[in-house]
């Protein structure tokens, strides 16, 4: 069993993991401070949740491929997006960029409101206020979001197989050898990287659990104020 | 320093309409919950965008809608006491005040001042309710504030706590050179803390005035009610110059100083009358001789009662009665006497028969108008 796709998806959902974190965590921000567009512009940037992956993969294909603008340019600048692993890191950070944009901004709103506007009354800007005050009040929530996001982007499949394809080694992921090993009949390799995926998953979901379930309990031993978990 | 405010927000069908001056004094915002107190002092403080108006700070503009002048609320140099303080809770108590001034020396003097030393390093999580309050204040001030936003500052305290930080509040005040506003629905609190109140009903300042003269001449029902005045009826003026409270179905013996109390509180429409529960004197039936002098100069201010119910409070005696022949089915014919504890022993025996005479100074009687 080579290990490459192993290798190859933890490369992929790092870095992926890496952007989309400060992407998602910037536009659920953003997102706090609309008004009216409020809605519209979370269902924008939420879309790629509900959409088959495999139409994300084709609109990615779209706008990234030869005969796009984007595609020629990042092309003439010695960039290639299609069959490289640098294009499953663009489907990785799209698909699992809602994830993180939504906990972010859940957890941001669980931010009592009192402490922002107490924040500002006492002159600090809105930029002090997000590192001061609501990373802090919400970091459990957001270093949850970021545990789900990295399991998202792991288990990319749809998108990914379309823009980058399954080239062994190059850019065939863990969740690619599964598909291609059941292909090609082999039941026992298929099983060894289902297990292995799913050992992976199930250890991000319990770093997530006691992730959230930790919250304050470092500043408060017993008595607990404004009924935070 | 002087803050003028004169603005309007409409929140769905409630309209705020807040109109008033602060000097170098504290002004308290008296009202029931609800009423729009909070709502003004965010709009001070910049939390909240009026839809209308103009907010003046000493020279500065914070607000100013013809103008599209809004100063955001880091720049409006505005201390403000949250209800339940809102301090921040992963920061440790001096923290909380550092944070807010880079002057660390400033806050060293703060921390002592507020005898805060020894909890300095702990989180808002392990505080009393004293000592968070006493951290809010110092953080408050550390921004050396230009007004102060006080919004019900002993809410969440418990009795004997309160005792305490209003002495402490007492002397910042004092000491403070600039105007502060007081949120409260205690009329005690207002009283004891304020040189001014306003009262707020529904969104409106409908009463403003230094306080003694407020409680004495309350002018409206409303501030009447939150002055604590208890006994308040409807009235009309009869065609013999005297004056009919319909609630209570009797007829009050004062229309020459009735005439002076509502020129000093300056009401064109009585609608009301109003008498504090302190105010009723116990008189003997026709056996008291003072008594029945009195009665010859001042007829009909003397009243049989009817006794409704006795409640005994810790240092004083409520009875409820009525006019004796009162036919009126009003909630407020019912009307409420307050003895203390040894006037009561000695009335005790007389009021508990069921049947017993009150009498009413007409000069402590509230000439009052609907709002």
């Amino acid at each position: 069993m080579k290990l490459s796709p192993l290798w190859i998806s933890l490369k992929i959902a790092v870095t992926a993991t890496v952007i989309t974190f400060f992407l998602g965590l910037l536009a659920a921000w953003g997102v706090t401070y609309l008004r009216r567009a409020k809605h519209v512009v979370d269902g924008i940037l939420s879309i790629p949740l509900v959409l088959p992956p495999t139409v994300v993969g084709f609109l990615l294909l779209l706008s990234f491929g030869q005969s796009s603008a984007l595609g020629q340019l990042l092309n003439d600048m010695g960039i290639h997006v299609i069959f490289t692993w640098q294009g499953a890191v663009i489907a990785a950070i799209v698909i699992s960029f809602p994830v993180m944009y939504r906990g972010a901004r859940g957890a941001i709103e669980q931010v009592d409101e009192k402490l922002i506007h107490a924040a500002r009354t006492l002159g600090m800007r809105e930029f002090t206020i997000l590192r001061k005050v609501i990373l802090p009040m919400a970091w459990p929530g957001i270093a949850a979001a970021a545990a789900l996001s990295f399991a998202r982007a792991l288990g990319e499949f749809g998108a990914t197989i379309m823009i980058a394809g399954n080239l062994p080694g190059k850019t065939q992921t863990m969740s690619v050898a599964v598909y291609t090993a059941m292909q090609g009949g082999n039941r026992s390799l298929a099983l060894q990287w289902v297990l292995i995926i799913v050992c992976f998953s199930l250890t991000i979901l319990i770093l997530m659990n006691y992730l959230t379930g930790r919250g304050f309990q470092k500043h408060g031993r017993g008595r607990k104020k404004g009924g935070q978990a | 320093m002087r803050l003028e405010v004169s603005i309007e927000k409409r929140l769905g069908a409630f309209l705020l309409k807040s109109e008033f001056a602060v000097e170098q004094e504290t002004f308290a915002l008296l009202g029931a919950s609800g009423c729009g107190k909070t709502m003004t002092l965010k709009c001070i403080a910049g939390i909240e965008k009026p839809d209308r108006g103009r907010i003046v700070l000493g020279d500065r503009v914070l607000f100013d809608s013809k103008e599209k002048i809004n100063l955001p609320a880091r720049e409006r140099r505005v201390g403000y006491l949250f209800q339940e303080y809102a301090l921040f809770p992963h920061m440790t108590v001096r923290q909380n005040i550092t944070c807010a001034t880079k002057d660390r020396d400033y806050a060293d003097e703060l921390i002592r001042r507020f005898c805060i030393q020894d909890i300095q390093n702990q989180y808002p999580a392990e505080l009393s309710g004293g000592q968070s309050q006493r951290t809010a204040l110092a953080r408050m001030l550390a921004t050396k504030p230009e007004v102060l936003l006080l919004d019900e500052p002993f809410s969440a305290l418990d009795n004997y706590m309160r005792t305490r930080m209003e002495h402490v509040i007492l002397d910042l005040l004092e000491e403070y050179q600039g105007p502060s506003i007081l949120v409260t629905h205690d009329r005690n609190e207002a009283y004891r803390m304020a040189q001014r109140i306003g009262v707020m009903e529904a969104g409106m300042i409908v009463e403003q005035k230094e306080k003694r003269a407020f409680f004495d001449h309350p002018g409206s029902v409303a501030a009447a009610r939150l002055t604590g005045c208890k006994n308040i009826s409807r009235i009309h003026k009869k065609e013999d110059g005297t004056w009919f409270a319909e609630d209570w179905g009797l007829t009050l013996a004062a229309p020459l100083q009735g005439e002076k109390a509502l020129k000093e509180a300056r009401i064109d429409e009585v609608t009301h009358v109003g008498y504090r529960a302190h105010y009723f004197q116990y008189v003997e039936d026709k056996t008291d001789d003072d008594a029945m002098e009195e009665v010859l100069h001042k007829p009909c201010d003397r009243f049989s009662c009817q006794l409704e119910r006795v409640i005994e409070d810790t240092f004083s005696v409520v009875i409820c009665f009525t006019v004796q022949g009162n036919l009126s089915e009003s909630p407020d014919a019912l009307m409420t006497w307050v003895v203390d504890m040894a006037k009561w022993t000695k009335v005790k025996e007389r009021v508990l028969t069921g049947s017993f005479c009150l009498r009413m100074d007409p000069e402590r009687l509230l000439f009052l108008a609907e709002a």
